[in-house]
């Protein structure tokens, strides 16, 4: 097991500087020149262009920018922004928000996923499985934006149940229906995914054998299926607390929730490339590690993986 | 038979032995096995399963027509989708005008007739994209191994590391032009991975069978067998992914457009739509529900296809 986590740990390293490097290029890349725009109608003169260049590294060449702000992410100096703001308390202050909405959606997705997936799968064929099976169709086709705007519509305007948006420091209550929307794709995947699992389950042999030894109905269940079924949904739902960190710009927007989607739209669209890169590093390690520890659980969990 | 001098039962000249007389008796389960017909492929047999399922036909009925609209917006309205009025701004249902008007007074069933266009276009471009960068990549990092295998799964596993929505809005953001090939030239630059992953296994598992061995045996080149052999053997995975993949790109295409950074606004599509529906949301929200609407059922045409084609091409399921 030490020597499989070793290899995993090591594979890690060249997939997160060959990723960082990806969105580096990418970001620096863009053709318009945000020093220039910084001053506004009247520019700014350029001695103070160059002043701000040399700060900011940007008149080195790429790679050497590239190098520098590697060292600047191991040593936590994410730099500052062009309003000399410094990085790493934008990024304290989002990802706490960011992060609380995630755990929320998650616990969402695994007590209603699992939950209907359960029942479904325990009755294959019936009616509840049916419905269940057509409505998680539905709710992948619908995208997050959209429902996300009936949501709004329907619970926040007409019925008045929870509030619109959340504003500044969300607390519980306001995040419910944004961690809701969010959940929402994953949990039909979460739903779909126990439901396979355990119609499959529920013919293998131990299950037969926990039966004909008279255990009460509820025990084999929970014990025996339920347990087994889920060693593939809980792969998904780890890996998926990466996804939904990221996934978040779309429904942090909707409603205006300050977390790290929604500041990393805002500093894509004013050119904040110190502030985008960061925050887009900080999701890709964040989905990195959240499939290392999946994969290690996994290998953990089934002996197989570890010697293939 | 016994007359035969060679055959063991025979005896020699002097030698005394007893003959069980030959069984004439057919092989019952060898017999029963008809060859006048070629065995039932794979294809053919999950082709015999989906057509029993009503599952199947809504889907595939679903797709056919909306490809259709797609095609030949033309035939399914006589209204320009950029002919608007802004006397009929927010406009109820008129004859001729079903679905009535948007805020800027243009027909809502014109514009989501038209907008299909962009969201197929877009959904196919990026998938035929994706299968043959995928299918590529993985194909040759599985049936060769070694240097390639681990160069290019170490490449894969870089991208997968980029989560495709936040890769996407970061760099259409970029981008000078926006337009449908740039959304699904980004949309396939970052979304080939899994398919990659998917072929790589697949090839894997498939390229020590026994056929590959004959094939090399009886000297056929490995490009050849890759192609001939391997790949149609692997294509099964590759293509419930892909049926699946369609609906999920037409959703972050709209996504992407919908945020600003995909589609140009002076392409009629569905996201844009959704967008600007969002403004009149208080007063119409019907309007937000006809473009969102004929996007779902397009998504959910493509994404049931996948699900009926994966149970039919799964012989463990088929049992059951």
């Amino acid at each position: 097991m030490l020597w499989y986590i070793g290899r995993r740990l090591l594979q890690v390293i060249p997939v997160f500087l060959g990723a960082t490097l990806l969105l580096y290029a990418m970001v620096f890349a863009l053709p318009g020149d945000p020093v220039a725009a910084l001053g506004g109608e009247r520019g700014l003169s350029a001695a103070v262009q160059e002043q701000i260049r040399s700060q900011y590294n940007l008149d080195k060449p790429f790679i050497v920018q590239y190098l520098l702000y590697l060292k600047g992410v191991v040593t936590l100096d994410f730099g500052m922004t062009f309003s000399h703001r410094p990085v790493i308390d934008i990024i304290a202050e989002a990802v706490p928000i960011t992060f609380r909405l995630a755990l929320m959606a998650l616990v969402i997705e695994a007590i209603f996923g699992i939950g209907f997936g359960l029942v479904a799968g325990l009755r294959k064929g019936g009616v509840f499985d049916g419905t269940v099976l057509v409505l998680s169709l539905l709710v992948i086709a619908v995208p997050t934006f959209v429902l996300g705007f009936v949501m709004q519509f329907v619970v926040g305007v007409q019925l008045g149940w929870l509030p619109i948006t959340a504003g500044r420091d969300p607390n519980f209550v306001s995040l419910l229906m944004p961690a809701m929307v969010l959940a929402a794709t994953s949990l039909a995947y979460v739903l779909r995914l126990t439901r396979t699992s355990v119609a499959e389950n529920i013919s293998a042999d131990y299950v037969r054998t926990a039966r004909a030894k008279g255990l009460p109905r509820a025990q084999v269940t929970t014990r025996h299926v339920l347990r087994n079924s889920l060693i593939p949904v809980v792969t998904f739902l780890g890996a998926d607390l990466g996804a939904l960190m990221g996934g978040a710009i779309v429904t942090e927007g909707i409603f205006n929730i300050p977390g790290v989607g929604g500041t990393l739209f805002r500093a894509i669209t004013t050119g904040e490339n110190t502030l985008v890169v960061s925050l887009t590093t900080l999701l890709v390690l964040v989905y990195i590690v959240a499939n290392l520890l999946v994969d290690l659980l996994y290998a953990a969990l089934d002996p197989r993986i570890r010697y293939a | 038979m016994p007359e035969n001098p060679m055959h063991p039962a025979t005896p020699r000249p002097g030698q005394e032995r007893y003959t069980a007389p030959a069984d004439q008796a057919k092989l019952g389960a060898v017999d029963a096995v008809d060859t006048t017909e070629a065995p039932s492929s794979l294809w053919n047999e999950a082709w015999r399963d989906m057509r029993r399922r009503p599952l199947f036909w809504v889907s595939a009925t679903i797709i056919v027509l909306v490809s259709l609209v797609a095609m030949f917006p033309g035939l399914f309205t006589s209204q320009g989708p950029r002919v608007c009025q802004l006397a009929n701004s927010l406009g109820d249902p008129a004859p001729g005008h079903i679905f009535g008007f948007d805020r800027q007074g243009c027909d809502i069933y014109a514009r989501t007739i038209y907008g299909a266009r962009a969201s197929v276009v877009v959904g196919v471009l990026t998938t035929l994209a994706v299968v043959i960068l995928g299918t590529t990549v993985g194909a040759i990092a599985g049936y060769f191994g070694g240097w390639f295998d681990t160069v290019l799964s170490r490449l894969t596993d870089i991208f997968f590391a980029v989560p495709l929505v936040l890769a996407a809005i970061v760099i259409m953001s970029v981008l000078p032009e926006r337009n449908t090939w740039t959304v699904a030239a980004v949309l396939a630059s970052f979304g080939w991975t899994s398919i990659a992953r998917i072929t790589r296994g697949s090839v894997m598992s498939v390229k020590n069978n026994e056929f590959v061995t004959a094939a090399r045996a009886l000297g056929m080149s490995r490009g050849a067998i890759l192609l001939r052999h391997v790949l149609p053997n692997s294509a099964a995975p590759i293509i419930v992914y892909a049926t699946v993949a369609l609906g999920t790109y037409i959703v972050a295409e709209a996504t992407l457009t919908f945020l600003g950074i995909g589609l140009p606004p002076w392409l009629v599509s569905w996201g844009g739509d959704i967008s600007m529906a969002q403004q009149s949301l208080r007063v119409r929200p019907e309007i937000l529900f006809y473009p969102a609407g004929a996007l779902a059922l397009t998504v959910l045409g493509f994404i049931m296809l996948g699900d009926v084609v994966r149970d039919a091409l799964d012989p463990k399921a088929r049992k059951r």
